[in-house]
């Protein structure tokens, strides 16, 4: 196996709210290779968000991670200083926000914003640094990107400003990019681009990227492989295609059959019953027993990941497409 | 069946909505934008009883403005709306209860200081469907109805999860006894493993109860499950009318075949290497749409007609109608055989 450019063991990040402990990622692991592409799905406030922050050292108070280790590229990052942080973060590591709004500032031009990004690791003339910003914002299909640096983000659709917002986080050409549900708000013309344009840029540059994404059809085009998490934690891991055809988890083989696709048009679509658990209460054992028809009483402790070949799952139950596993 | 809801010639201009020194400075020659969107444009549909008809497009093309024409909550700048033969609207005002409407995120539809209960029973009391002594048991009977505890009649939005919240704005609408629904984008906030849960339940209301359904979603494979026919919209137009199978199977409109080739499909083999079919260029601005057909600046099969003449609206087959000087092509173009969406999308 390659050596992998992103390896993360056992990450656990908790907040401590005054309702009490949210145990927001509890116990992630895997590990990325140099281009390749990881699609990190799973229920809304399952942690997908959380995980990536804490990939970048941002998780802010109550939050902290109590637990694991991010190594990239061989160093330990979680032991780092905010300083020693901050000059990988963008550099070695970037990330793309789920709300692109958030990360554009309303009072600088697009140029500004970008010569900033790029001033805080290297130092570029105005001029040079305006031309690689153009150059950056060509390639993810912004067009007249020269004249388009003097604007606002008030003047660029929500489109533009998702990919001006990728165009950043590439600017520096980092090694690992957490992309955070970064096409959700776009349309199915303008994904295709970005998706093609991010897959050429995994096996050109070598760019290894975490895809955070509910779009199981955008992962299994994108990503090699596969983390499905529920309830903080990662429930089945392993290469995409063979997560899909033949899934273990009972979450993911709902996740799977709940889509129109798998069902006849007009008629009831497979429903997972129940409703995502709160992380402050979450049962003891498996989390997504209350709501998995093969649950029995093994159930009421948490089961650990099983690994099979190249793949891994927790569930004391699994599904099989092939055969009927057994306890 | 006979016309249920009939759109003759609609359209919905939205003025730039200028300050008086704005104008002003407009009448002195200033930079301000003076020109209207026109959201949309002289759309003509008709919809029978107990139909479900699709609606999708790009983001901006108009469908929730559509939407919000056909429910009485916008009044058209022209063309007129019937359902039934009576007009939904009358100088500005809706005057019918018979089209209720099911919005993207219950949490901003519904009031956060209302009981759900009182939300629900508040327009079936205003307009004498129930009276105020009978509402609990009227407000019940809908809760029981979309697959909620009537016990939670007295929590707030805030108390539920976004499925929840999403059945409530349900009950609201259906508590109306309407005949018509519309659907904006009813699942796109909510979680995937809910989504199947409340497109279950709308799949049974509406056979149930019969309820004639405008439904959009940019989510393609989900109007294909719920849709009997599908409306493609493009710059405020529609492009393309026809049953949501025949569509799918074979599309008329280059912009359809476009959209449906960039729709990314699950793919299950592992050495596959998906080709992401991509629209050239942007949408055009609806403050200036392009001479002729809006879509041919992007479009693969433009010709010199395209960029001077709108195309008209013509019919394919009885059911069938587009809106493009090339339909002949793109259609001849496609293997008859094909029944799959997703191998019959490149329509060059
Ligand atoms: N600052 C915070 N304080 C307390 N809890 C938090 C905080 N930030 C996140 N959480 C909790 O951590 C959990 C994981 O959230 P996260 O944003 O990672 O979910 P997600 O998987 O990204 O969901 P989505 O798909 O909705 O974006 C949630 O239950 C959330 O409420
Ligand atoms: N109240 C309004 N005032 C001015 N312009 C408006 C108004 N409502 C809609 N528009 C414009 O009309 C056009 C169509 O908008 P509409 O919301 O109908 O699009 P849509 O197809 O529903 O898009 P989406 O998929 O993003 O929801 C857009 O250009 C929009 O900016
Ligand atoms: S561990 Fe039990 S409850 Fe959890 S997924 Fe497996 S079978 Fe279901
Ligand atoms: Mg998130
Ligand atoms: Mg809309």
């Amino acid at each position: 196996m390659r050596e992998p450019i992103l390896s993360v063991s056992d990450l656990t990040t908790h907040f401590f709210t005054r309702a009490g402990v949210v145990k927001a990622v509890d116990g992630v692991s895997f590990d990325l290779a140099k281009g390749e592409i990881m699609g990190l799905v799973g229920e809304s406030g399952s942690g997908k968000t959380v995980t990536g922050f804490s990939l970048l050292g941002l998780v802010d108070a109550p939050g902290r991670i109590v637990k694991g280790s991010v190594k990239l590229n061989g160093t330990e990052l979680t032991t780092l200083s905010d300083p020693e942080l901050r000059a990988r973060r963008g550099h070695e590591i970037s990330m793309i926000f789920q709300d692109p709004i958030a990360t554009l500032n309303p009072m600088l031009t697009i140029g500004q914003q970008m010569r900033m990004a790029i001033d805080a690791h290297e130092w570029l003339s105005k001029r040079a640094a305006d031309a690689r910003a153009a150059e950056l914002l060509t390639q993810v299909g912004i067009p007249s990107a020269a004249a388009r640096l003097r604007g606002y983000p008030h003047e660029f659709s929500g489109g533009m400003r998702q990919r001006v917002a990728i165009a950043i986080a590439l600017l520096h050409r980092p090694a690992v990019i957490v992309a955070d549900e970064p096409t959700t708000a776009l349309d199915v013309s303008i994904q295709a681009q970005i998706l093609f344009q991010m897959r050429d840029l995994a096996a050109e540059m070598g760019t290894a990227m975490v895809w955070i994404s509910h779009d199981l059809a955008v992962v299994s085009s994108l990503a090699s492989k596969l983390a499905v998490m529920y309830a903080g934690r990662v429930v089945e891991q392993g290469p995409t295609a063979t997560l899909l055809r033949d899934p273990r988890h009972p979450y993911t083989a709902g996740l799977i059959s709940s889509l129109p696709a798998m069902s006849q048009p007009g008629m009831p679509l497979s429903q997972i019953p129940g409703t995502t658990p709160s992380l402050l209460s979450l049962p003891p054992g498996c989390p997504f027993a209350p709501r998995c028809d093969r649950a029995t009483k093994a159930c009421g402790t948490a089961p650990e990941m099983t690994m099979e070949d190249n793949r891994g799952w927790r569930c004391f139950h699994p599904v099989s497409a092939f055969k009927e596993a057994t306890v | 069946m006979s016309v249920f809801l009939n759109i003759d010639n609609v359209s919905r201009l939205f003025g730039p909505n200028l300050s008086t020194g704005e104008k002003i400075a407009a009448k002195l020659g200033g930079n301000v934008e003076t020109r209207a969107v026109r959201a949309v444009s002289e759309v003509s549909l008709t919809v029978r009883r107990g139909e479900t008809l699709g609606l999708v497009g790009e983001s901006g093309c108009g469908k929730s403005t559509l939407g919000r024409l056909i429910a009485g909550i916008l009044p058209p700048t022209s063309g007129s709306i019937l359902l039934d033969g009576t007009p939904v609207m009358v100088d500005g005002r809706k005057v019918t209860t018979r089209v209720q409407t099911v919005f993207q995120d219950p949490f901003a539809s519904l009031d956060p200081r209302m009981k759900v209960g009182d939300t629900v029973s508040e327009g079936p009391i205003a307009h004498g469907l129930t009276t105020k002594s009978d509402a609990q048991g009227y407000v019940a009977n809908w809760f029981e109805r979309v697959g909620l505890d009537p016990v939670w009649v007295d929590r707030y939005p805030h108390q539920f999860s976004g499925g929840q919240r999403q059945r409530v704005a349900i009950a609201r609408a259906l508590a109306m006894q309407p005949d018509v629904l519309i659907c904006d984008e009813p699942v796109a906030s909510l979680d995937v493993s809910i989504q199947a849960q409340i497109i279950n339940l709308f799949l049974e209301l509406t056979c149930d109860l019969d309820l004639t359904c405008v439904f959009i979603s940019h989510d393609l494979s989900l109007i294909r499950h719920v849709s009997d026919r599908v409306a493609v919209m493009y710059l405020g137009r529609i492009v393309e009318l026809g049953p949501v199978d025949q569509v799918f199977a074979a599309s008329a409109h280059p912009y359809t075949a476009a959209l449906f080739g960039s729709v990314p499909k699950l793919v299950l083999d592992a050495d596959e290497l998906v080709h992401f079919d991509t629209i050239e260029g942007e949408v055009p601005s609806p403050l200036s749409p392009p001479p002729g057909c809006y879509y041919h600046p992007r479009c693969p099969c433009a010709t010199d007609i395209c960029a001077t003449t709108q195309p008209e609206t013509q019919t394919v087959s009885e059911l069938r109608a587009v809106a493009c000087h090339h339909f002949k092509a793109v259609l001849a173009d496609k293997d008859p055989d094909l029944t799959s969406a997703s191998t019959s999308v490149s329509a060059r």
